[in-house]
């Protein structure tokens, strides 16, 4: 019974303009949400300037609530959208994304990465970043 | 009734279509080793800047009797241009600011500003022209006072001073934020409102059309860059030579080569940690620490000086600058020819090359004001600030000289070591090490959020409007500035990549006037089409009541 409790709220920050490389750490955190009985958030971060994925902060929050309740729809599990615009959003996303996910109250983070390079050593990539710095449990999916 | 509702809704519909482009943001971006850049804006924009540093340390000669006489050609061939350019960009903001337009909200009817008034403002000089005010308060006035512009040699005394006043607020105040508030409402409007990508061809989307995603539009972000990355890292290079001066003036460290190369390397260092912090982090926090500091040595100054005549000068200065401001601005049956050749053409060809940098990193920091807050704000409030700075050292200067008899000012004037001038007058009140310590480090840091925020632009420049790309292309553009700037300084040729950045003010003076056309199109179909809108939700409105109505 106790391990149903294990997580209630399960995190996964979203980069829209690369939706397809998702889908692993999409499906990990359904079937997750699945086996906790947990609700999922999809949390992006996004300037308040035209960008790859929208052309402006309105319809790049449109488009993140379309994408959850897609994902709702497809895994039957329960999807919310947060969209965090900021002024800055390369530089303040690990920022952004911890203090919306504790906003939040979420309580596991699933989220997607690449296998580390060499521009890893310079600049961090933010799962790693999160993973260091963040006091929740992060889960990352290696695409 | 149902006619009525559509009439409204096609209007709207129509409108919108106007300025809808199918371009998206980064589509024709390349990605190489993960990074993310505008094909063909980054490469043609890189090589020609390496093409033109090459070729000016190869050929200084060469490239001095090439460039060098392009700038004073086009001040002195083309004064009427960038005086006339520069007056009507006044009186284009002073319509948009008064005709309907002027209620246009940035970023849509319900967007709200993302920074306060103090920090929007403390930004505005985080963008170049912070430097320029510390290295002319003082040169400046004291310039005017010695060869009076207009042909007014015969005024003495309080007359003079007002004149010398107002001759180099004329230059500072109202004038350059106009271009500048141009440029800057026209980027973020085509950008938060139209959903354009923030470059600055998009700036010319209703004249130009989809052509502006070619090579039109190539040649114009290239040209943007070219300006920016040359005005910078001559400025760079020119401010470490200064600084350099200073330095050796203030601690007797001798001026070699290593102490330049060391203020270049360690501004480029700060920059560096700066660019990482980003704008909120690093830009925005470095800006409000350095108007607190300015703030401060204003007063100081104010204080130690002729406090009381200098607080009643501001009001003098100020009405003195509106009085001689349509004789300054006027360029037929002039006589004063060194002052309107070597100072206000020059600047005002300075301000128009500067333009697509200031003009980008102020529309970037500016969702959520109208049109109107927007000018009244970024033209007024830094033009106040600007006359009160300048008459609390410029009149301060002109008293040590003209009371006193303190000729050390007047002497770095005579021999332009417009660094010198802020030391030797600072060293006339208490604390003077303390003081120009201050004054060192305002430098500095001026230097450090210029070149962050010069990164930031020519980053976004280069990625076509992208403000997402990795933030290793910002490390890769402020790192390249200061290598810049030191392949200049050591290789002599500073002066002739200044003069090339500056003869950009022509054919961008031109592309601004375009861009004035442009943005009242825009901004008049945007009026039209919030008109139609409200009003397809006042029909729907009365249509669902008498629905309603009906029912009942």
């Amino acid at each position: 019974m106790t391990i149903h409790k294990l997580y209630r709220h399960i995190g996964v920050p979203v980069d829209l303009a690369h939706r397809e490389k998702l889908g692993k750490a999409l499906a990990t955190a359904t079937d997750l949400a699945k086996c906790y009985g947990a609700r999922v958030t999809l949390v992006a971060v996004t300037g308040p300037l035209p960008g790859e994925a929208a052309h402006s902060p309105k319809e790049f929050s449109a488009k993140l609530e379309a994408f959850a309740a897609e994902l709702a729809e497809e895994s039957g599990v329960e999807v919310d959208a947060q969209t965090e615009v900021i002024g800055d959003p390369v530089a303040d996303l690990d920022k952004a994304l911890d203090s919306q996910f504790h906003e939040l109250g979420v309580d596991l983070v699933v989220m997607a990465s690449h296998v580390p390079g060499f521009r890893e050593y310079i600049f961090h990539s933010n799962a790693g970043f999160l993973a260091s710095h963040t006091d929740l449990s992060v889960f990352v999916v290696r695409g | 009734m149902q006619q009525s509702t559509d009439s409204g809704d096609e209007l709207a519909d129509e409108l919108v279509d106007e300025y809808v482009s199918d371009y998206e943001v980064g589509q024709d971006n390349v990605q190489p080793f993960g990074l993310d850049f505008h094909n063909p804006v980054f490469a043609i924009s890189a090589v020609s800047v390496i093409v033109f540093v090459a070729f000016t340390l190869s050929f200084p000669e060469l490239a001095k009797h090439w460039f060098g006489d392009l700038r004073p050609w086009l001040t002195t061939r083309f004064d009427w241009f960038f005086m006339a350019t520069g007056n009507f960009f006044v009186l284009f903001c002073i319509a948009l600011i008064v005709l309907p337009v002027g209620k246009v909200r940035i970023g849509g009817p319900d967007a709200e500003p993302m920074y306060s008034y103090v920090s929007w403002v403390s930004m505005l000089f985080a963008a170049g022209i912070g430097i320029g005010i510390m290295f002319y308060a003082v040169l400046e006035p004291m310039n005017h006072v010695l060869t009076p512009p207009l042909g007014l040699e015969g005024l003495t005394g309080d007359a003079q001073r007002e004149l010398a006043m107002a001759a180099t607020v004329f230059h500072w105040a109202i004038h350059p934020w106009a271009i500048y508030g141009i440029v800057g409402l026209a980027l973020a409007f085509f950008a938060f409102n139209k959903g354009l990508p923030l470059i600055v061809r998009s700036a010319m989307y209703p004249l130009f059309g989809e052509r502006v995603w070619g090579w039109p539009g190539h040649v114009i972000d290239v040209l943007a860059v070219f300006a920016t990355l040359f005005g910078l890292a001559t400025s760079l290079g020119y401010g470490a030579e200064q600084s350099a001066g200073g330095l050796a003036y203030l601690f007797g460290i001798s001026e070699g080569h290593m102490v330049k190369l060391t203020i270049i390397v360690v501004i480029t260092i700060m920059a560096l940690v700066s660019v990482l912090r980003g704008l909120d982090g690093g830009i925005k926090v470095l800006s409000e620490s350095n108007m607190a500091m300015a703030a401060v040595l204003g007063l100081f100054v104010l204080l130690a000086g002729p406090t009381l005549d200098t607080l009643g000068a501001i009001v003098d200065n100020t009405l003195a600058y509106f009085r001689y401001m349509p004789a300054l601005s006027n360029w037929v049956g002039r006589e004063d020819m060194y002052y309107m050749h070597d100072w206000t053409t020059f600047y005002w060809s300075w301000w128009i090359a500067f333009s697509p940098f200031v003009g980008m990193f102020i529309a970037r920091i500016s969702s959520g004001r109208t049109v109107r807050e927007f000018l009244l704000v970024s033209i007024l409030a830094p033009s106040f600030i600007f006359i009160v700075w300048m008459t609390v050292f410029g009149n301060a200067a002109m008293d040590q000289y003209f009371l006193q008899g303190y000729e050390g000012v007047v002497d770095t004037v005579r021999n332009f070591q417009p660094e010198l001038s802020l030391f030797l007058f600072l060293a006339e009140y208490p604390l003077a090490t303390l003081t120009s310590g201050i004054g060192i480090l305002l430098v500095l840091i001026f230097f450090v959020t210029s070149m962050d925020s010069g990164a930031l632009v020519v980053d976004t420049m280069t990625a076509g409007g992208k403000i997402d790309a990795p933030i290793a292309q910002r490390v890769f553009w402020c790192v390249f500035l200061g290598l810049i700037g030191i392949a200049l300084m050591e290789g002599g040729g500073l002066s002739s990549l200044q003069a090339l950045a500056l003869a950009t003010g022509f054919p961008f003076g031109i592309v601004i006037l375009l861009m004035s056309v442009s943005l009242y199109k825009g901004l008049a179909a945007e009026v039209k089409l919030l008109e139609a809108q409200a009003e397809a939700e006042a029909e729907a409105e009365a249509g669902t009541e008498q629905a309603e109505g009906e029912k009942v």
